[in-house]
């Protein structure tokens, strides 16, 4: 398995929330794994970019051109991030009527699940649920339970299976 | 062996601690704040005692740690790399001097910048002050070299130090845990004072067993660079990597279809490089590049203008080298065929601004708004973002905001005129960093000018760390707090107010009044403590009690709410056409209520969550 993804979004949106959660369901999936995310300033509010490199890779960064999967938690991160896509990669995005790629409104799903602030893991949900990722939902579940505090385990549970209902 | 995914950072403060180290200090600072706090938590997890502190700034950090050394403990001091200047005159001696137990220093280096105001080598500082530098090239390979730093550092008696980048301080993989190190060894420091206090009578002959330390370093068989040597596609031909570069290199010739095809070289100690590899490998090859963040210090010490790098501008003299730049430098070094150039970003992404409901925002528009003629010098922080308010005209170093204030006043006063108002802003962290010798300079040297201290109860850029006022140590023990007022006071300074700048009348007559202050006869500098806790930190308590705020028909759109208060919460409704404010990142700080000229910003019907 290789599989190079990129998370986009914004400051304080929960990307480095996401980026933790792929490495460990990775590493539990029995995957080589190696991430790169963004600390400081940036996390007040800026665009932000983690990536995430599931096999056997050296380097934490991609390359442009060359991610096979885009989480885009903010549609108007496309035109900032969406360059290190392959041509034939998939982005899924956080918006509507996103033409050319595959989108829900996960902020909407998280809203809806009692949980405004973890669009990230609806959109999560969303990718999982479409096979788009290295691994299933289950996988993830188990990365979100040993990734969240117990505060915050149920309403982003929730969300996440908000995402994986919304891609059937 | 139990493996666990783990940040860089966390690699190094897990190393630390199997090591056996006994003290550890550090000063907050991206890329290196996450360091001492996995110290903390593995030290608790693995029930490992280990003394550490969030010391005032870098270079007392490194002063502590030094001590411990010299007492045969182990110890370690970490920072980001400006810390290092910081820390340069303990660290520059130190060399010299050397050390007892293994003392390990790691200066976090931040090419690109990320979250700097520079993008200094501390590889450099290394050489300057004649220490050996490791340079990892993965979080997995950073802890290894904390074992082998410690090691080293005790063998050589000279601090060692391990040089993370930001890729890899933030970068997360799987990761072997082992057992700590139980150290039973007693603190004992050896009186020594030839070494210990030498004079400079003494500190020649430091200086000549340094040299001689660095030369058996150099020709230590451990430290050599090792080789993933290539099928002879490119004869006479090698790449010579180091960090991050190294690892980036090995992707990117695999993307090139060039794995196993050129000898590679990774440097894992740039300084100082080892002799027999310096010898060997000029005459071995006719093309070489060396690929290094983010000055050329490998490429100096083989010294040879045929070496392709950083010094000979085939690889950029600035900057990171991203895989994308390494793929373009490989494609020049090897003649390869150009490809179609890499896809770039078609637009710019979103500034960083300060939290909807930051402290700072209003503070920073009243300063702006009352004096519209003023001259600004800022500092380091969350509040650098005062920029974007206008409130911000310099940013240098941590604790300049003070002495640059100082400095406009001694320019403008000696013209005889009228002087500008001069406010200068920094946060509480960074007050005691380094702002109190300056406050205690300006008013000995009859400066006159407002200092506002934008004290938010915390260290907010880099994670919330403590300051010495807040009375709890980095482990969460009780301490003796040290009030601002207090420090203020004591500097000499006769106004002093403290004040929410949420309420924006007061603040603003405050402003007024402190000017006032500088201007009179017998007056000097005026300072006020904006005091309002980080949002991020208290915004469990504000969830559920404020109410919305919302915009009324009495809007004239006048935009001033969204361009002059630069709030992440006010956005434009299109469809309304005036401002929206967002539910849920508002915090209802009222601040833009204040601002409206026609108060259409009023609290909303319902209340939030």
């Amino acid at each position: 398995m290789r599989q190079r993804i990129l998370i986009s979004g914004r400051g304080g949106q929960g990307v480095l929330t996401l980026t933790r959660i792929l490495a460990e369901a990775a590493a539990a999936a029995g995957h080589e794994i190696i991430t790169s995310e963004a600390h400081g300033m940036a996390q007040r509010g800026a665009a932000v970019l983690s990536t995430v490199k599931v096999g056997a890779f050296h380097g934490p960064l991609i390359s442009p051109g060359e991610a096979e999967v885009g989480l885009f938690l903010h549609a108007a991160n496309l035109p900032v991030h969406g360059h290190y896509l392959r041509p034939d990669g998939t982005a899924f995005v956080n918006g509507m009527d996103m033409a050319g790629h595959a989108a829900v409104d996960a902020t909407a799903l998280a809203s809806a699940s009692g949980s405004p602030g973890s669009a990230n893991l609806a959109l999560l949900g969303y990718a999982a649920g479409k096979g788009g990722l290295f691994a299933g939902p289950a996988c993830f579940e188990d990365a979100i339970r040993s990734v969240t505090s117990a505060r915050h385990l149920g309403g982003n549970l929730a969300a996440f299976r908000a995402g994986v209902e919304a891609s059937q | 062996m139990t493996r666990r995914v783990l940040l860089g950072n966390e690699a190094i403060g897990r190393g630390i601690v199997e090591c056996g180290c006994a003290v550890v200090a550090s000063y907050p600072g991206t890329p290196a704040s996450e360091i001492l706090e996995a110290v903390l938590t593995f030290s608790g997890e693995t029930g490992h005692p280990i003394h550490t502190e969030w010391s005032v700034n870098e270079k007392v950090a490194y002063e502590v740690a030094l001590a411990a050394s010299y007492t045969g403990k182990r110890a370690a001091v970490s920072m980001k790399q400006v810390g290092l200047n910081a820390a340069s005159d303990p660290f520059m001696r130190s060399a010299y001097l050397g050390v007892k137990g293994g003392f390990l220093v790691v200066s976090a280096d931040d090419p690109g910048p990320h979250s700097s105001q520079t993008e200094q080598d501390s590889r450099f500082y290394a050489m300057f002050a004649k220490i050996p530098v490791l340079d990892p090239s993965s979080p997995r390979e950073a802890k290894e070299m904390v074992v082998l730093a410690f090691a080293l550092s005790e063998e050589y008696e000279i601090p060692v130090m391990l040089r993370p980048t930001t890729r890899i301080c933030h970068a997360r993989q799987a990761v072997p845990l082992l057992e700590p190190i139980r150290d039973a060894r007693a603190a004992r420091f050896e009186k020594d004072p030839r070494r210990w206090a030498a004079t400079p009578g003494a500190v020649l002959h430091l200086h000549r067993r340094l040299t001689e330390k660095l030369a058996r370093l150099a020709a230590d068989d451990r430290l050599a660079p090792t080789l993933v040597p290539g099928d002879g596609t490119y004869p006479h031909t090698c790449i010579i990597g180091s960090g991050v570069a190294f690892a980036h290199t090995r992707d990117v010739l695999e993307e090139l279809g060039l794995s196993g095809k050129i000898d590679l070289h990774q440097v894992r100690v740039p300084y100082p490089l080892a002799t027999t590899f310096v010898n060997e490998v000029r005459p071995a090859y006719e093309h070489i590049l060396v690929l290094e963040e983010t000055y050329p210090v490998i490429e100096m010490q083989l010294a040879d203008r045929m070496i392709a790098g950083r010094g000979s501008r085939l690889v950029p003299a600035e900057g990171e080298l991203t895989p994308e730049i390494i793929r373009s430098v490989l494609v020049k070094f090897l003649g390869l065929t150009p490809t179609a150039p890499a896809a770039v970003s078609t637009q710019p992404g979103a500034r960083p601004t300060l939290c909807a409901g930051c402290g700072h925002r209003a503070a920073f528009y009243a300063i702006r708004e009352t004096f519209p003629r003023g001259i600004f010098p800022g500092d380091i922080g969350c509040y650098t973002l005062g920029v974007n308010l206008g409130a911000v005209d310099t940013c240098h170093c941590m604790g300049a905001s003070i002495g640059q204030a100082a400095g406009f006043y001694h320019a403008y006063a000696q013209d005889g005129t009228d002087f500008p108002t001069i406010v200068a802003t920094i946060g509480d962290s960074t007050f005691f960093h380094s702002g109190i010798p300056a406050l205690m300079n300006a008013v000995a040297q009859g400066a006159r000018f407002i200092l506002v201290i934008l004290d938010n109860h915390t260290t907010a850029m880099t994670g919330h760390q403590p300051t010495p006022a807040l009375g709890r140590t980095a482990s969460g023990q009780p301490s003796q707090p040290i009030l601002i007022r207090d420090m203020v006071r004591a500097s000499g300074v006769t106004f002093l107010r403290e004040l929410d700048p949420y309420d924006m009348e007061a603040f603003t007559t405050c402003l007024k009044e402190a000017d006032r202050h500088c201007r009179r006869a017998g007056g000097g500098v005026a300072v006020i403590i904006a005091s309002h806790p980080c949002v991020l930190q208290d915004k469990a308590a504000l969830a559920g009690t404020a109410r919305t705020l919302c915009v009324t028909e009495d809007c004239t759109a006048c935009r001033l709410c969204l361009d002059d208060l630069d709030c992440p919460a006010i956005g434009w409704d299109e469809e309304a056409d005036r401002p929206r404010i967002d539910r849920v990142a508002c915090t209802s700080c009222g601040v833009c209520v204040y601002v409206c000229p026609v108060r259409a910003i009023v609290p909303g019907p319902g209340s939030r969550a």
